[in-house]
């Protein structure tokens, strides 16, 4: 029983890894241009399928293919925020941008179906299939090199959040947009980068989930987009920490739960958000609005 | 009654009755079954807008009072063995179990506001869905079947088209309604700022959960209909994730907030959407279909079908004219200008 825990927990940890860096790209667009990219999931997925083509048809390892798909999806997500969020503007805002976002998922969607099908892909390399013994459970390859790597990007992004010029036009635009321009930022080129970096991520993050996941399809997105919004609403919106930690959180939680009531994992995750919510309506480490609308 | 009011009463009358003869006119099935849906989701997106379009909080989780209500009558029928036309009689159950799930979803959901609560509600309507999936009296994935009507398959539809017909009235109606009362004006106040609206003392708490709760019955009404209609509900047909989608595409296309612009989003895209997927045999096809039409309404028509073209008509009928009225005074404020008399 308690080796079923300590593992349950470091798988917790190593898959909270994976979702920490899928949840920091939602939740740094959240921050900066204040909308909520339903698209995100479906994004991981067809970054997963980016990487299942370069495998099976190139034969590119999943690793090195990632110096291909996250340029490619950085591309594509500033493409995305040029043609169709830059000109949302007005009172519906926030809910325009949802429904743009759900209309880009949509798409993607179809248009994977068109190409793909319905059927479940999986990601495969020796590393996913060979696993290692670590005191004394057995742990796939994958877990272990997906953290390493999603230690490694979300430091990356740390660097560049905090410790270089653009990092800092970006957190003063998610600090106050307004003041942000009156110093003379760029806002819309910043919001066109953050929301490229954000989906970015998503080109990393949808191979560990392809390789990961025991499968995937089309129709992923769905499941991961929700659990994505619960965990950043869970840390706190806009919050880079809180996406980490709840990702740890979460992931930790629903493993632990799966020990016992399996089918009934997936509804712990919501539950705990709700849960959360009630005692603290901003999450774990978010500010209180200065003036919600 | 001014000219205005008797043009709307009269458009409102014309539909009524242009709705009423549907199915006597067409008596296709096929085509029947298209008013149906259509008229399932007037009600839905109806009852949705008059939460969410009037207060300004997105729900997105509408399918957990909509396959609630399924639920509830399937279970209802089953346990207490009603068969036949009684079935109908257990319809005002789905609103009730709608409205039992809105008032503790409401406490927990409307604490909180824009972003937060849409992601509430999704969370909300994932939670349903697995309750779905894995509690024993919903059946788990093989969900329930409705009891068996044995009436005439060219007629068969008439009676649901009837019923959705009076739901869809009823809701629209009471969208009217609150829209012209002080609840609504509450509503509408909270939509534009909660924190000015709670310093002048409406109650905004108070407020905001009636509407939902209101809006939850009606959705959980019409779900029961809905599984008599198809006959049986799954969790992942009862509970479905398109199906709010729909409801807040709807209310967007036709204009939100406004008492009309769901109803014209309804009857246009239930039924285009039941076209393409019968002519695009691929279902893919008319996803991305779907999608795009989602983003041209979104881009160009920012605020709706309604409001937009109300804009364009008040811009053709001013046309050549200065955009403010001339003040008092001025030649022309004594005697009323053609589009003045229009619009008294």
């Amino acid at each position: 029983m308690a080796r079923e825990i300590y593992q349950a927990i470091v798988d917790g940890i190593l898959i909270g890894g994976v979702y920490a860096l899928m949840a920091v790209g939602l939740t740094l667009i959240f921050g900066v241009l204040d909308i909520i990219n339903i698209a995100q999931g479906i994004l991981v997925v067809l970054g997963a399928y980016l990487s299942y083509g370069l495998a099976a048809r190139l034969h590119i390892d999943l690793f090195v293919g990632l110096l291909i798909t996250v340029p490619a999806m950085f591309v594509l997500g500033v493409a995305i925020q040029w043609s169709f969020i830059r000109p949302l503007r007005g009172r519906e805002r926030t809910s325009m941008t949802l429904l743009v976002s759900y209309a880009i998922a949509l798409i993607i969607e179809g248009i994977l179906y068109e190409i793909a099908g319905p059927d479940v892909r999986n990601l495969n390399a020796w590393y996913v299939t060979s696993s290692i013994r670590i005191f004394g459970f057995y742990l796939a390859y994958i877990y272990l090199f997906g953290f390493v790597m999603a230690v490694v990007l979300v430091l990356a992004l740390y660097v560049l959040l905090y410790r270089t010029r653009f990092g800092r036009s970006v957190r003063a635009t998610m600090q106050d947009e307004t003041a942000a321009r009156l110093v003379g930022i760029d806002t819309n080129r910043v919001a066109a980068l953050t929301f490229g970096i954000g989906v970015a991520v998503t080109a990393a993050g949808g191979m560990m989930f392809g390789a990961t996941n025991g499968g995937f399809n089309p129709n992923s997105g769905y499941d991961l987009i929700s659990r994505l919004l619960a965990i950043i609403i869970l840390g706190g919106l806009g919050s880079i920490g809180g996406a980490l930690a709840a990702s740890v959180f979460m992931l930790t939680l629903q493993s632990l739960v799966d020990i016992w009531q399996p089918q009934w994992a997936t509804a712990v995750f919501y539950a705990a958000l709700v849960l959360v919510l009630l005692i603290r309506p901003t999450g774990f480490f978010g500010r209180a609005p200065v003036r919600a609308q | 009654m001014t000219r205005a009011q008797g043009l709307r009463a009269a458009g409102v009358v014309a539909v009524l009755a242009a709705a009423v003869a549907f199915p006597q006119v067409f008596t296709n099935p096929a085509v029947t079954n298209y008013g149906v849906f259509a008229m399932i989701f007037v009600a839905v997106a109806s009852a949705w807008n008059t939460f969410s379009g009037f207060s300004g909080y997105i729900s997105l989780g509408h399918a957990v009072f909509f396959g609630s209500g399924a639920y509830a009558v399937g279970i209802a029928a089953r346990g207490w063995h009603v068969g036949g036309d009684g079935v109908f009689g257990l319809m005002p159950l789905g609103a009730v179990v709608g409205a039992l799930i809105a008032v503790p979803f409401g406490l927990v959901a409307l604490r909180v506001r824009r972003h937060t609560f849409i992601v509430i509600t999704i969370a909300m309507f994932f939670i349903f869905q697995l309750m779905a999936f894995n509690f024993s009296f919903t059946q788990g994935s093989s969900g329930l079947d409705a009891p068996f009507l044995s009436w005439n398959t060219q007629t068969f539809n008439n009676p649901f088209y009837y019923i959705a017909l009076a739901c869809a009235v009823g809701a629209t109606a009471l969208a009217w309604l609150v829209r012209r009362s002080r609840f609504g004006l509450q509503l509408r106040a909270i939509r534009d700022d909660e924190d000015r609206a709670r310093g002048l003392g409406v109650h905004a708490m108070r407020v905001k959960l009636s509407a939902f709760v209101l809006s939850a019955a009606i959705t959980g009404l019409v779900g029961g209909l809905w599984f008599y209609y198809i006959a049986q509900v799954e969790p992942q047909t009862g509970f479905d994730p398109l199906f709010d989608l729909f409801v807040v595409l709807m209310a967007f296309f036709g204009g939100l907030g406004t008492v009309s612009g769901p109803v014209l989003g309804a009857l246009i895209i239930e039924p285009g959407q039941l076209y393409l997927t019968t002519v695009f045999t691929n279902a893919y096809l008319s996803e991305i279909l779907l999608g795009a039409l989602f983003l041209a309404v979104v881009l160009f028509m920012p605020r709706g079908v309604i409001p937009t073209s109300a804009e364009w008509i008040t811009r053709l009928r001013t046309r050549g004219r200065p955009a403010v009225a001339p003040g008092p005074g001025s030649a022309a404020a004594a005697a009323p200008s053609p589009a003045e008399g229009a619009k008294t």
